[in-house]
């Protein structure tokens, strides 16, 4: 089985997250991520989803998705061709005797503290999931006390649009 | 090729003659004659037109459904949807008030398999909409336009657990083709024609719109045809012409070469179409459980039903193609026994207009996604082009086999030893004094598999069941929405005393709206088709599938029937058989009841046993059919 990213542009209206996720459930197809938000087009939504499914599962999962009335277009990123970004915010121990050391790794992984306590430091970061994955196993020797994490989202690159065409005519 | 978006198709339904006049009378029609600027500009203004009046949203719910030409609709009221039950009371719709929710779902059923139109069915919010349930489900497995209409509580009380709450919209999310929360009564008039254009385009079924109560009393106006906005729903009618042809050079040199016909074949009216197609090929068919009628069954060509309970014959040659055409069908698990040994050496065409079936049990090697009638009218044409070039396969030897299997293995049934009346023969008989002119609705088990097989069905919606549910129950209503719908045509209801026991309620209804349908119960005492489960692969060990019915005649059918208002008949010798159903057949006053006291160790074959291959059909108990396997 390999990952795919899903994009999944829907009509912004009520319970349309609910259709999407409920078929995935239905179906028994396994979601690893899954991230929501508007465009720029404020009727429609893009749902980034995550799947470990080998090929022809693929195939019956778009198009059931597809079947739903408020999902007006689906593309298949290629990760090459496109640009992955998760979020993640932790909150790590940090004292005065090994702060400076865990700025250190914020630094290298150019992330960001956004918080800061007596003995804790919070921390931003963006990346890949692979980064994320290396951020958090060289944080963890110092302690990590609470740790939040979003879903995928991406893009793909180049200057192409996936939000343009025919099926997105009510934007 | 142009694809009809569903604001197309909404002007070409709207487009009336009575709006083609107003049109005119505005000055439109002045203005195409003499289509200059002066002119123009020295056409009159047309008058403002007045400002609508202000109605409930009940009332605009009730023009609607007016509107969209709904005839009849089946419900029950309750509190939440009380105040639209105020307008029906002087509306043009006929409303049909049923005994249980149930009933309104399959009775709505019953009326779309039955016309081809979309069904409509109202209840309540809370108990009211979950007891739709069932039907929708139902619906929604057999791909049937209904529309079902629910009150929900009032907008600030949803989310609270109030009294008669239940998110009908969340509950029915799997089970509707779409659904529909009503948030504002302006919503109403484009809501309902969605939810209309939805239910009967593409591939049909059910879709809900849940309306919350003070939506329909809060003030609103009404102004018809509102504008479709689904941007997201764009079936796909035509078929890829590529994809044509290439089935047609497939199917031209096939040696053994068969036509699945499913129910999407009925539902896009391609009927006519199939005929010509078989008899230009030459191809044998088989029709599904769902497709019945689709081809008669007096056509040479016919081989009958794949499948659990289907003919040696179909299911024989569905397992030994080389080119499998699927039409309108979905590989099914009740068709294909064990996937991975199903028709192992066939190339697969498969038609249909939804593309998610394509793929999902089989993968197809001629992929084909279109309305039946447009694949079907362009296959004539792509194969006719075939022929011209001299491509015709050659299945004299394909016909030799599938004919030898037919005289050797015929549907049939033995006459029971114990001196029992046989249920095949009661069935067969009805399916022949009734004739094929009449409407046959099933209820689920051993009577529907024998109805679907002992009744020889030779036209289209003549024969309607529950067949991807598997919905004990669904006869009488269903049958009761088929007579609604078809007042001039005989309807039989051929029902076991199981299904019968879970929905005869509607029997009343029947008698008090003037629903004249018959009921043949098939009363072998028993839960029959899970009785036969258990006397095959549970040792005979009869766990709770003894209903009474015989033994104590609890309940009594007759006094049943005439306490709900029917007209009670019994018949329990073969002599008897005949003269019974011409009694009921001589009644069109009433809806009648026959309550047919058969043997309960009567079984249904051939069989393929769930989850083993189609290669282990056994024509009866013990006896497998012998296949020449060196003659292929």
């Amino acid at each position: 089985m390999t990952k795919h990213t899903l994009s999944v542009l829907v009509e912004n209206k009520p319970g349309v997250l609910a259709r999407v996720s409920g078929l995935f459930s239905r179906r028994s197809f396994n979601i690893d991520s899954l991230a929501v938000g508007e465009t720029e087009h404020a009727e429609i939504s893009r749902i980034t989803i995550v799947v470990n499914a080998d090929e022809s599962p693929l195939e019956q999962v778009t198009k059931q998705l597809n079947k739903l009335v408020n999902v007006l277009k689906i593309v298949e990123l290629d990760p090459v061709q496109s640009v992955q970004r998760e979020l993640v915010l932790v909150k790590v121990r940090a004292d005065r005797a090994i702060r400076s050391q865990v700025l250190e790794t914020v630094d290298l992984f150019r992330a960001r503290v956004i918080d800061v306590a007596a003995d804790t430091l919070t921390i931003e970061a963006t990346g890949t999931s692979d980064k994320l994955d290396a951020l958090l196993r060289d944080l963890e020797p110092y302690g990590i006390k609470e740790m939040v994490q979003s879903g995928m989202v991406a893009i793909g690159r180049g200057s192409r649009s996936i939000t343009t065409g025919p099926a997105l005519r009510a934007a | 090729m142009t694809r009809p978006t569903p604001e197309t198709i909404a002007h070409r339904i709207h487009a009336t003659p009575a709006t083609v006049a107003a049109q005119a009378a505005h000055g439109n029609h002045a203005e195409r004659q003499q289509p200059t600027e002066r002119h123009q500009a020295e056409r009159p203004v047309p008058a403002a037109p007045p400002a609508p009046a202000k109605i409930t949203g009940a009332q605009s719910l009730v023009k609607s459904l007016e509107s969209l030409g709904v005839e009849v609709a089946f419900g029950i009221p309750g509190g939440a949807i009380l105040p639209l039950y105020d307008p029906i009371y002087d509306s043009s719709v006929r409303h049909i008030l049923v005994r249980h929710e149930q009933g309104a779902g399959h009775a709505a059923t019953g009326y779309a398999q039955a016309t081809g139109k979309v069904g409509v069915c109202i209840a309540t919010s809370g108990p009211g909409a979950t007891n739709l349930v069932t039907p929708i489900a139902d619906a929604y497995m057999d791909s049937v336009p209904i529309v079902a209409i629910t009150g929900q509580v009032p907008r600030p009380s949803i989310g609270t657990d109030a009294f008669q709450e239940a998110d009908i919209q969340g509950i029915t999310l799997p089970i509707t083709k779409h659904n529909f929360l009503v948030q504002n009564a302006e919503e109403i008039p484009q809501i309902l024609a969605e939810a209309f254009h939805l239910a009967s385009t593409g591939r049909p079924g059910p879709v809900l719109v849940d309306v919350p109560k003070d939506v329909l009393t809060a003030q609103t106006t009404f102004s018809w045809p509102p504008t479709l906005d689904l941007p997201g729903y764009r079936p796909t009618l035509h078929p890829h012409g590529k994809q044509i042809r290439e089935a047609a050079r497939l199917m031209s040199s096939a040696k053994r070469p068969v036509l699945y016909v499913g129910g999407g074949v009925l539902k896009a009216g391609a009927t006519e179409g199939l005929r010509k197609l078989a008899e230009l090929t030459g191809i044998p068919v088989v029709t599904t459980l769902m497709a019945r009628g689709a081809f008669p069954d007096s056509h040479q060509q016919h081989l009958g039903m794949p499948g659990m309970h289907g003919t040696v014959a179909a299911v024989y040659a569905l397992q030994k193609s080389d080119v499998l055409v699927c039409l309108g069908a979905r590989f099914d698990d009740r068709v294909t026994g064990k996937l991975d040994s199903f028709a192992p050496d066939a190339a697969i065409v498969h038609a249909d207009i939804d593309p998610a079936e394509i793929g999902k049990n089989r993968a197809a090697d001629v992929p084909i996604v279109g309305d039946a009638r447009f694949v079907i009218d362009e296959l004539i044409g792509a194969i006719t082009a075939e022929q011209a070039a001299g491509r015709t396969g050659d299945r004299t030897a394909w016909w030799g086999q599938l004919d030898d299997l037919r005289q050797r293995y015929p549907l049939g049934y033995d006459e029971p030893s114990d001196g029992t009346l046989a249920p095949q023969y009661v069935i067969e008989r009805i399916g022949k004094i009734a004739g094929p002119d009449a409407i046959y609705c099933a209820g689920v088990g051993q009577h529907q598999m024998w109805a679907s097989q002992f009744i020889s069905y030779e036209k289209p919606h003549s024969w309607l069941n529950s067949g991807g549910a598997g919905t004990m129950g669904y006869a009488v209503p269903a049958a009761m929405g088929a007579k609604v719908g078809m007042p001039g045509t005989t309807v039989w209801a051929i029902d076991g005393d199981g299904c019968f026991q879970m929905t005869n309620q509607e029997l009343a209804t029947c008698a008090l709206e003037g629903i004249p349908i018959k009921v043949a119960v098939i009363n072998n005492g028993n839960l029959g088709m899970v009785r036969q489960w258990q006397t095959l692969f549970y040792g005979e060990r009869y766990s709770n599938t003894d209903l009474g019915t015989h033994k104590h005649r609890i309940p009594d059918f007759v006094k049943l029937a005439e306490a709900l208002g029917c007209i009670g008949l019994r018949c329990e010798t073969k002599e008897d058989v005949d003269k019974t159903i011409e009694a009921a057949m001589a009644i069109n006053d009433a809806p009648v009841v026959i309550d047919f006291v058969v043997g309960k160790d009567a079984m249904v074959w051939p069989m393929v046993a769930a989850g083993t291959s189609n290669d282990e059909i056994m024509f009866a108990r013990g006896v497998r059919p012998a296949f020449d396997e060196d003659e292929l």
